[in-house]
């Protein structure tokens, strides 16, 4: 745990800009993602969960270079990514890859599963030639359990989890140190979601991948992550390993979550719904605590004063003025 | 729970699908009933006809679906072969439906006020007295929106009863369309996935509404959805669907304690849980059928662990194991 994290991210923020018209004043901005932290160790998998519109997928377009933040820093592997020239770059590409939600909307629909698979190898210079390129690309599907047969096929001549698994092999295809997966299972059923984690698992192992997993789904995030960061209006509101902070969760907004999953027992107690009315604007963050408005244990301090960060615990960071209120009985 | 009278049953009920040019079986022999005041769940993956049975209650299927055979009776009286206009009056009367995307049901340029007093208006019966002036009508049957909206618990119901649809939340409008489902106090309510497209926390508040309408109005309700947590959480019985059959039919806690059908229980085991701590959840392998080339037999056979000889030749009749329990699959047909 002392070394290098092989992705630390210190006071990310990204704010994009609204205009409503050249008579509009005062320019106003959504702010996605307003001063979140966290590291994540080598081989180690990082869920940050959050519902819409919390910032989570904002966080892994800014990982990725996709987007450059308004400020904080990203530093993988000890170098700060945002100083990076374009070789750098490149070089960056080969050890980061992203996986998106829909797996349509990630593949061309006229292009090859190989065109789609070798692309990346030619454009990052992984692969010297058509013939090592193939290569790799039929190593990749036979990787993600796919016939490479399919490499001839067109997106549209694929299932859907199927197509999940080509967007995995295609990231895998560059051989990369860390992936970024934001919801890799939400578009799918959830037989086949089961079959794409346990893929997902066996990757890890035999390839000594580090994820990070962005998804809103707390039960898949629970069996995958080491370590979860649950985020709330565009900042990380509590973060602990995965078993203590689904077993003993600090933040109200976390106890909210987790007491909102409908339990698969007939049996179990009924959820209750202790968050109340729905998400703030992030455009107009409520002052103080941005989880005041909906949480019923608020204080005139929470409406008041911004709580910080605060390890409350070791490895177990919370931001609330009442930690354990909620779990407290 | 049995000998409260059946609000919806359904026999045998064969639809199908053109698709490029010809037809293809969509539902094979659906069979459901659903008792007054009772929640039925009916679980499946996509593609495997939860819908298509649903919409085939209120006349509604898409145009390239026809039913072949079967029964649909509602409140027994058979639906199946009903004129146009008189399906009109059931589906404006006994049923309600709610679907997963709310703001395709809602009138952008109307309040949702309006939209819900327009309902008391064309229906004069629903506002008391026999003659009113149409000032007055106006005015009542907008005190009755605002009404409707607070049974849907939406706070300050006068104030949002001004307001467009796009001024509110997804939960909002989701409770919106529920209200303007319950005016009529229809007999049943048919719920297509309605909490897919809302967040967890706001998902929970949508289910507890339904779970207290039901207590409040007795609202018998099918509630179709693909997450085996809010059928446990809400269902009194539920129907398991594979590829346009019912696999299993039976009361929520036997099927959850003892599920017979292989694919149920895999289903089951499937579904990674916040409970299971790191047990290990079971993938199912392969995929779906497609419908237009289904696999001969038992639609599930080339999936099935368990699976034996008569699997990949005949389809499993529907065998009752005990009231209100019933199962397609060769295992048990062999057994007894």
């Amino acid at each position: 745990m002392s070394d290098t994290p092989l992705l630390q991210v210190r006071g990310l923020v990204k704010w994009f800009p609204i205009r409503s018209g050249w008579l509009d004043r005062k320019p106003a901005s959504v702010k996605a993602v307003d001063g979140v932290n966290f590291r994540i160790q080598g081989g180690e998998t990082f869920g940050l969960v959050g519902e819409s519109g919390c910032g989570k997928t904002t966080v892994a377009t800014l990982v990725v270079k996709l987007l450059k933040p308004s400020s904080g820093e990203i530093r993988f592997d000890g170098t700060n990514t945002a100083g990076l020239n374009a070789a750098a770059v490149k070089e960056f590409r080969k050890q980061v890859q992203i996986v998106f939600q829909d797996p349509y909307g990630s593949l061309d629909p006229r292009q090859t599963m190989l065109s789609a698979l070798t692309e990346p190898l030619f454009a990052l210079g992984t692969a010297s030639g058509r013939a090592q390129a193939v290569e790799r690309a039929r190593q990749a599907f036979e990787m993600v359990g796919l016939d490479p047969e399919l490499l001839r096929r067109l997106p549209h001549e694929l299932s859907g989890g199927q197509r999940q698994r080509v967007v995995i092999a295609r990231a895998l295809a560059v051989e990369p140190r860390l992936i970024i997966l934001d919801e890799p299972t939400s578009s799918v059923d959830v037989s086949v979601q089961a079959q794409i984690l346990a893929l997902l698992e066996e990757l890890k192992r035999r390839q000594g991948l580090t994820y990070l997993l962005i998804s809103h789904n707390l039960a898949v995030v629970r069996h995958m992550s080491d370590s979860v960061a649950v985020m709330y209006l565009g900042r990380i509101v509590e973060s602990a390993e995965s078993a203590t902070l689904f077993s003993a969760p600090l933040h109200p907004y976390t106890a909210a979550l987790i007491s909102a999953i409908p339990v698969p027992d007939p049996d179990a107690p009924r959820l209750a719904a202790l968050a109340q009315g729905d998400v703030s604007s992030p455009v107009n963050a409520p002052s103080g605590c941005r989880y005041h408005p909906r949480c019923p244990y608020a204080q005139d301090v929470c409406r008041r004063d911004d709580p910080p960060l605060r390890e409350l615990r070791p490895e177990h960071h919370v931001a609330c003025h009442f930690p354990g209120v909620a779990t407290r009985g | 729970m049995i000998d409260r009278p059946a609000v919806l049953e359904i026999e045998d009920l064969c639809v199908e699908v053109g698709i490029s040019g010809r037809w293809v079986p969509a539902l094979n022999n659906v069979g459901l009933t659903i008792h007054c005041g009772e929640v039925l769940g009916l679980i499946g993956e996509s593609g495997s006809g939860k819908s298509l049975t649903a919409l085939s209650v209120p006349g509604l299927l898409p145009g390239n679906a026809r039913v072949t055979s079967g029964s649909i009776r509602l409140m027994g009286e058979e639906l199946l072969g009903k004129r146009e206009h008189e399906l009109n009056k059931l589906r404006s009367r006994s049923v309600a439906f709610v679907f997963q995307n709310p703001t395709t049901y809602l009138n952008p340029v109307l309040t949702v006020g309006r939209q819900i007093a327009e309902i008391f208006e064309v229906s004069p019966e629903l506002l008391g007295p026999a003659w009113m002036s149409k000032r007055e009508k106006r005015r009542i049957a907008w005190e009755k929106a605002v009404e409707c909206l607070r049974l849907v618990k939406i706070p300050d119901p006068e104030r949002i009863a001004s307001q467009y649809p796009f001024e509110l939340s997804g939960g909002m409008q989701q409770r919106t369309v529920i209200a303007m489902g319950l005016v009529r106090q229809p007999h049943l309510m048919i719920a297509d996935e309605i909490t897919t497209a809302l967040d967890v926390t706001v998902q929970a508040q949508i289910l507890s509404l339904l779970a207290e309408l039901r207590r409040s109005i007795n609202m018998t309700l099918l509630l179709i959805t693909h997450d085996m947590g809010i059928v446990a959480q809400l269902a009194d019985r539920v129907a398991v669907m594979y590829s346009g059959s019912v696999i299993e039919y039976a009361d929520v806690r036997s099927l959850f304690r003892t599920p017979k059908h292989p694919y149920a229980k895999a289903l089951l085991e499937a579904v990674p849980t916040l409970q299971a701590g790191d047990a290990i959840f079971r993938p199912i392998p392969g995929g779906i059928p497609a419908i237009t080339d289904p696999p001969p037999g038992c639609r599930y056979h080339p999936r099935c662990s368990r699976a034996f000889t008569p699997c990949s030749v005949t389809v499993p009749t529907p065998l009752p194991l005990g009231p209100g329990r019933m199962v397609a699959c060769h295992l048990y047909q062999a057994t007894s």
